[in-house]
């Protein structure tokens, strides 16, 4: 290859990069392939895990993502909602995020109120934010009603009958934490899981998963949803396909694209280093 | 005043936060309880102090007709078209500024921000993404093994590639994290013990 | 009503995307909208999520007059703006520092050390592996064999790799390099697990753009 066009090559303006992206990403929303992913043990350990729950478990969902991760863990929240309400379990759902508790309303009253029907107060609660990362993690394994008095719409907590003898962790038979970062399942596994004995299930950013497999491994998690795949495993299992599906074909062309990056930068890199050495 | 008040309150929450654990008694916990609901208060405060701080700063170049005033004067109505109406009517589902504003901006805008990352990674991807060394050549078949892995079609590649993805993850990369994750610990420790104990004073500035 | 509002996230997602082509005033007025929103909506949450539950509410209702002092800490941060009475500042500071380096002695202590530790504490040699491997040689069952050497002395290698200050010199420097080779899967991991979040956030983008906004695409 002449050594000028390796130099334009390796030069190359990134906005041709960023165009193959964009147009690798897009494609498949005007050429359906309809992939899906096959379940992998971590998620099928969470799906397991809420199956296993004694029918009308409470639960404690603590859903802490900005929208800057809304497209990764919309469709991981709205499945956890859909799987609780179908085996008929009791969501009490907190958020630890100050830039959250619209997004995850949202969901909980997309999903518990409109499209399961279910009665605010005696089959789910949304508790709102409270801010305090970890000191709040800590403190609701104290006391749940001194760490949140009211809930979102200001209802004092003993006024809510699914609140009613509800002190600490000891009153959930699950904590379901969908994490975007910090605070989330690694604060938790931190100052919760070995302090207060609630088992842990994890919905993960997939930047968060490489960590998090660490605590998967030692069994700190008994679940892990990996990133917008794990959500589509997650969706397969629970058969109500949704955003994180739907996500397959551009999710594959995306990591296609890069892939081909990598190894097209290292083919001009390693001809250019050739013509170099031969001077 | 000036340093002694802090050291001492930071000795005092930093010591009640550690002796609730292993002392589990009703009196040490109320008070342990007490202190951690006026930190998450105080946390709060701190919170509003840094919009504060963006509203001050701005507020003060927008005054001054600084350097690119007119955007700070974006910044200042954005920060105020949220608040007032918020304050007044609430943030919650049904009102103007969750079912309009949050949600047709903030949303749309944040999730952008992040979504941009995509092109600069695949940018990274073609120009800095080179193998010179045995490591880097560990580190780039590993993520591309991880990202063949980890797409529908993985097992169309090779039938046992989830597999192998799947073992990746929770062997050598569970491996790597743990002794990350243990280096940290110990590093944490080792810093909290210090702040408490007033050997690490950094934060509390020259003065 | 609705098509004006979706429209206007759709410009405002434009707005973003227009800096990749490069910077412009149109990018400029919606990063600096998104602070300003952001910075806003932070204050509005606090405002009825804590201050009102955790503070005003028990204050004025006469259940709990402690909390006055957490309200006179809180305000004192405020004196940062202050040149004269800006050390005033540093008292509530130190609550924050105090209550989260207390907390992360406990926490890091239990649940990163102990029970990682614990995790790793297993034969450094599993018989069954080897034999399971000789009935079945495949792949998977290979790697098999090499979990228990790697989560045992593997882990030792990147720890090694870490604390040792001696140089990796001689039979050192193998061990340092098993330590790092299993670092660098992990960070390669990493980078294959950042490029999954960056392009699901992407698509999402362009769901929202061409269904939603647009309907040029369907789902």
């Amino acid at each position: 290859m002449a050594h000028s066009t390796l130099q334009k090559l390796e030069k190359l303006d990134r906005r041709w990069v960023f165009l193959a992206m964009a147009l690798a990403v897009a494609a498949p929303l005007f050429f359906k392939i309809g992939l899906a992913p096959k379940t992998t043990p971590p998620v099928k350990e969470f799906y397991d895990y809420i199956e296993a729950l004694p029918p009308g478990s409470r639960v404690l969902c603590s859903f802490d993502y900005d929208p800057g991760s809304k497209a990764e863990l919309d469709p991981m929240c709205i499945s956890v909602l859909e799987h609780l309400m179908d085996k008929g379990h009791k969501p009490v759902v907190i958020t630890l995020w100050s830039t959250a508790p619209a997004l995850i309303e949202r969901n909980v009253n997309l999903i518990c109120r409109d499209k399961y029907g279910k009665q605010y107060g005696t089959d789910y609660v949304y508790l709102g934010l409270k801010e305090g990362r970890e000191a709040v993690m800590v403190a609701m394994g104290k006391s749940i009603r001194a760490t949140f008095p009211v809930d979102f719409y200001g209802t004092p907590v003993e006024q809510i009958p699914l609140m009613n003898g509800v002190e600490n962790y000891e009153q959930f038979q699950a904590l379901i934490n969908v994490s975007a970062g910090y605070p989330g399942t690694k604060e938790y596994v931190q100052y919760v899981t070995t302090r207060f004995a609630i088992p842990l299930l994890s919905g993960a950013s997939a930047v968060s998963v490489p960590e998090y497999s660490a605590y998967y491994q030692s069994g700190q998690l008994k679940g892990l949803l990996t990133g917008i795949t794990g959500a589509a495993e997650y969706e397969a299992l629970l058969g109500k396909p949704g955003l994180a599906l739907i996500a397959m074909d551009g999710q594959t062309m995306g990591h296609f694209v890069i892939i081909a990056f990598i190894l097209f930068g290292n083919i001009v890199y390693f001809f250019l280093r050739r013509e170099k050495a031969r001077g | 005043m000036k340093r002694e008040i802090p050291i001492l309150i930071t000795l005092i929450f930093g010591v009640f936060m550690i002796v609730q654990f292993f002392i589990p008694h009703p009196a040490v916990n109320d008070i342990a309880n007490r202190l951690q609901n006026w930190a998450i208060i105080v946390i709060a405060f701190s919170y509003v102090l840094g919009s504060a701080n963006i509203l001050r700063i701005n507020g003060e170049l927008v005054y001054r007709r600084g350097p690119g005033w007119l955007y700070k004067l974006v910044l200042v109505i954005a920060f105020f078209m949220m608040v007032i109406p918020g304050m007044f009517l609430g943030i919650g589902e049904g009102t103007w500024t969750n079912d309009r504003l949050f949600t047709n901006t903030y949303i749309p805008l944040a999730s952008t921000m992040y979504a941009s990352l995509a092109f600069f990674i695949a940018s990274a991807a073609f120009r800095a993404f080179r193998v010179r060394t045995w490591q880097a050549s560990v580190l780039a078949l590993t993520a591309v093994i991880v990202m063949l892995g980890r797409i529908p079609i993985s097992h169309m590649i090779w039938h046992d590639l989830p597999n192998v993805v799947d073992w990746v993850m929770n062997v050598p990369n569970a491996v790597a994290q743990r002794g990350i994750l243990i280096g940290a610990a110990l590093g944490a420790i080792a810093t909290g013990l210090k702040v408490i104990l007033g050997i690490e004073r950094s934060y509390l500035g020259r003065e | 009503m609705d098509f004006f509002w979706l429209s206007v996230a759709g410009l405002a997602t434009i707005a973003v995307l227009s800096f990749l082509y490069n910077d412009n005033p149109l990018y400029k007025v919606a990063e600096h909208f998104f602070v300003g929103i952001a910075a806003g909506y932070v204050v509005c949450a606090e405002f009825y999520n804590v201050f009102l539950p955790n503070l005003w509410n028990p204050l004025t209702s006469g259940t709990d007059y402690w909390l006055v002092i957490p309200l006179l800490l809180g305000l004192a941060l405020f004196t940062r703006f202050s040149n004269n009475i800006g050390w005033i500042s540093r008292w509530p500071m130190s609550v924050i520092i105090g209550t989260y380096a207390g907390l992360a002695v406990i926490g890091f202590a239990s649940g990163d050390m102990v029970l990682q530790v614990q995790a790793s504490l297993i034969p450094v040699f599993e018989p069954a592996t080897v034999s399971k491997f000789s009935g079945d040689p495949s792949v998977m069952n290979f790697l098999d064999i090499l979990k228990n050497p790697l989560f045992t002395l593997g882990l030792i290698a990147v720890l090694f790799y870490f604390f040792f200050s001696v140089e990796h010199k001689g039979g050192l420097k193998h061990i340092a390099v098993v330590g790092t080779t299993l670092l660098m899967i992990g960070f390669g991991a990493g980078y294959g697990y950042t490029v999954m979040t960056r392009i699901a956030l992407l698509f999402d983008r362009f769901y929202f753009l061409f269904v939603e906004w647009l309907q040029v695409a369907s789902a």
